[in-house]
């Protein structure tokens, strides 16, 4: 048995991100503050994976997380990136306490198209919105922290480091509850649910449990993405964004809560350079990515890290 | 001996098939029950309305006290009562052991302990124990230490019916019911793994119920015999009087040419 590292491995990383964020150019702090807004998604998404359950409307979440946000600036006047990040996560969270009722009965592909249809009515309901823009949608207001304004060239740091230490906090909480009697459930309700009731646990309250904590990951991420692109439209919930946290999560792997942020990382970096190379095209290469991915490291990009550790 | 579970005129159809008709039966703690009867005689669906799964359309079943007719399996499992499976149900992606550790985990957290703010390996109730010392402990019960760390679906078939056994042992049930424990295992391992999972789960003072097909197993094991037959139990005694019955010689035994029986 390999000892867990994770949360020492965690504040070393968030020290050498915020260390290396002074030596990084503008746009590439951009990508790395998206990566950890998609991050999040993709943690939640894993959650849900490990119990064997795929959702193709996370982006539900990620675009209430930020049109939280978004409604935040717009109606009350806030701006700060922390308010931004905890109010989208528990709009999100309140939504999902909710819908989840209905999503924690159902499994496979039911689960997947349900999760699927209900992003697609928050979509249908911002596009008719003209009080947010419609589809066009809206700006936000430049970033504060914790109440202050950075200077200019300081923006795009502050926003890094709130959300890298949002981002860890919340992979370190999460790592916590893999390692409860509840979190530990993912795989056996995934193998045999029969078996889990019959051991007197509700594999459907697990899942609700589980679907909660991951649409409070995915607003997180949302209400971060908002602030840090400064823009936001219904598109945030259309059913490719919900594609593109799945490719995520796959490239990530569920081994550890590590993964989907270096997941995340991968894909604005293949994203970026792919767009960089051929603009017409980059979603063959993406596909191709993700083709190449699924036949050669089926359990995500961890495992290479798994296999390392074990040779 | 005091009665622990008692079923009163449970009734239950699927469609035009009665599988459940007046089936009375009090049950005595620290018993060993055999369950016998053809297919479709009743007596899985007596074990399948014990533990929640069916619910019967008339009677009662109670359990030390408790009306646990309509509650779900895992409330039932709660109060302790637990049962194993026909086709073992196993966590198969895991290994042995953490098949142990995940119901374990479930005793724990039903019992509050464990949670998300919890330190340290909390006793596991009933055993006083931590959770790893508890699934060493059943897993040299049921005589699986050896395949302690290999994958739950690649087990052999005795040894998968013995982990199915195992994991209903993790919360320390008052009653376990067994159904079939020994189908599937070839003759000749019958009786030594009937012989350890009765010596394993005696040892915690639990009563038993098993469904079994084959007589010498029943006679050898069992103390009180209950005989199926179209959703009726048509006797209930001792194995040596019971297996003697010519009801259960024509209708379950099929010593002679079964002829349509008559209710009265």
């Amino acid at each position: 048995m390999t000892r867990d590292r994770t949360l020492v491995v965690l504040p070393l990383l968030l020290l050498a991100i915020l260390t290396a964020g002074w030596f990084l150019p503008q746009w590439a702090m951009f990508i790395v503050t998206i990566a950890f807004a998609n991050g999040l998604v993709a943690l939640g998404l894993m959650l849900l994976l490990r119990a064997g359950l795929v959702s193709f409307g996370q982006a539900l979440y990620f675009c209430l997380g930020a049109y939280t946000a978004g409604a935040l600036g717009r109606f009350f006047g806030l701006s700060d990136v922390v308010v931004y990040m905890l109010a989208g996560g528990a709009v999100a969270a309140a939504v999902a306490f909710v819908l989840g009722f209905l999503l924690a009965r159902y499994r496979g592909i039911f689960f997947g198209l349900l999760s699927l249809a209900l992003s697609m009515i928050l979509y249908g309901l911002l596009v008719k919105s003209e009080t947010l823009g419609s589809t066009d949608g809206f700006n936000i207001l430049p970033s504060t922290l914790l109440g202050k304004r950075p200077a200019p060239d300081l923006v795009r740091y502050s926003v890094m480091t709130a959300a890298a230490v949002i981002a860890f906090a919340a992979a370190a909480l999460v790592h916590r509850y893999l390692q409860t009697p509840t979190g530990r459930l993912a795989p056996a309700i995934k193998d045999n649910e029969i078996r889990v009731e019959y051991m007197g646990a509700s594999a459907q309250r697990a899942v609700h449990v589980k679907y909660v904590i991951a649409a409070a990951l995915a607003g997180l991420g949302g209400a971060l993405a908002a602030t840090t692109v400064g823009h936001i439209d219904p598109n945030m919930s259309y059913w490719t964004t919900s594609g593109e946290f799945i490719f995520i999560a796959i490239l990530a792997g569920t081994r550890s809560v590590l993964a989907p942020f270096a997941g995340a990382l991968l894909y604005g970096a293949i994203h970026t350079t792919a767009f960089d190379l051929s603009p017409n095209t980059w979603q063959m290469s993406l596909g191709i990515s993700l083709l190449l991915l699924i036949v050669f490291l089926p359990e995500g990009i961890w495992s290479l890290f798994s296999r390392a550790r074990n040779t | 001996m005091p009665v622990i579970l008692n079923a009163k005129g449970l009734n239950k159809s699927f469609g035009a098939v009665t599988a459940a008709n007046e089936v009375n039966a009090a049950i005595e703690q620290d018993s060993v029950v055999g369950l016998i009867g053809t297919n479709g005689a009743g007596k899985t669906t007596f074990i399948n309305m014990i533990t929640g799964y069916t619910k019967p359309d008339r009677g009662t079943i109670e359990y030390d006290g408790h009306d646990i007719t309509r509650l779900q399996p895992r409330d039932i499992m709660r109060l302790g009562i637990s049962r194993s499976f026909q086709v073992p149900q196993l966590y198969g992606s895991l290994g042995v052991f953490d098949n142990m550790m995940i119901g374990l985990g479930i005793v724990l957290a039903n019992a509050g302990l464990g949670g998300f703010f919890s330190r340290g390996s909390a006793p596991v109730p009933g055993y006083g124990k931590p959770a790893e010392e508890v699934a060493e402990h059943l897993l040299g019960r049921f005589g699986l230490l050896e395949y302690r760390n290999r994958n739950a679906q690649v087990l052999p078939g005795g040894a998968r019916k013995l982990l199915d056994i195992a994991l209903t042992m993790v919360a320390r049930p008052r009653i376990l019911l067994l159904d079939e424990p020994t189908s599937g295992v070839s003759s000749q391992e019958k009786f030594g793994i009937m012989q350890m999972v009765l010596d394993a789960v005696r040892a915690e003072g639990t009563t038993v119920l098993f469904v079994e097909h084959d007589m010498e197993v029943v006679s050898r094991f069992a103390q009180r015999v209950l005989a199926f037959y179209d959703g009726r139990i048509i006797v209930d005694a001792p194995p040596q009087q019971a297996l003697a019955d010519p009801e259960v010689q024509r209708y379950v035994a099929g010593k002679r040419d079964p002829v349509e029986r008559t209710h009265a």
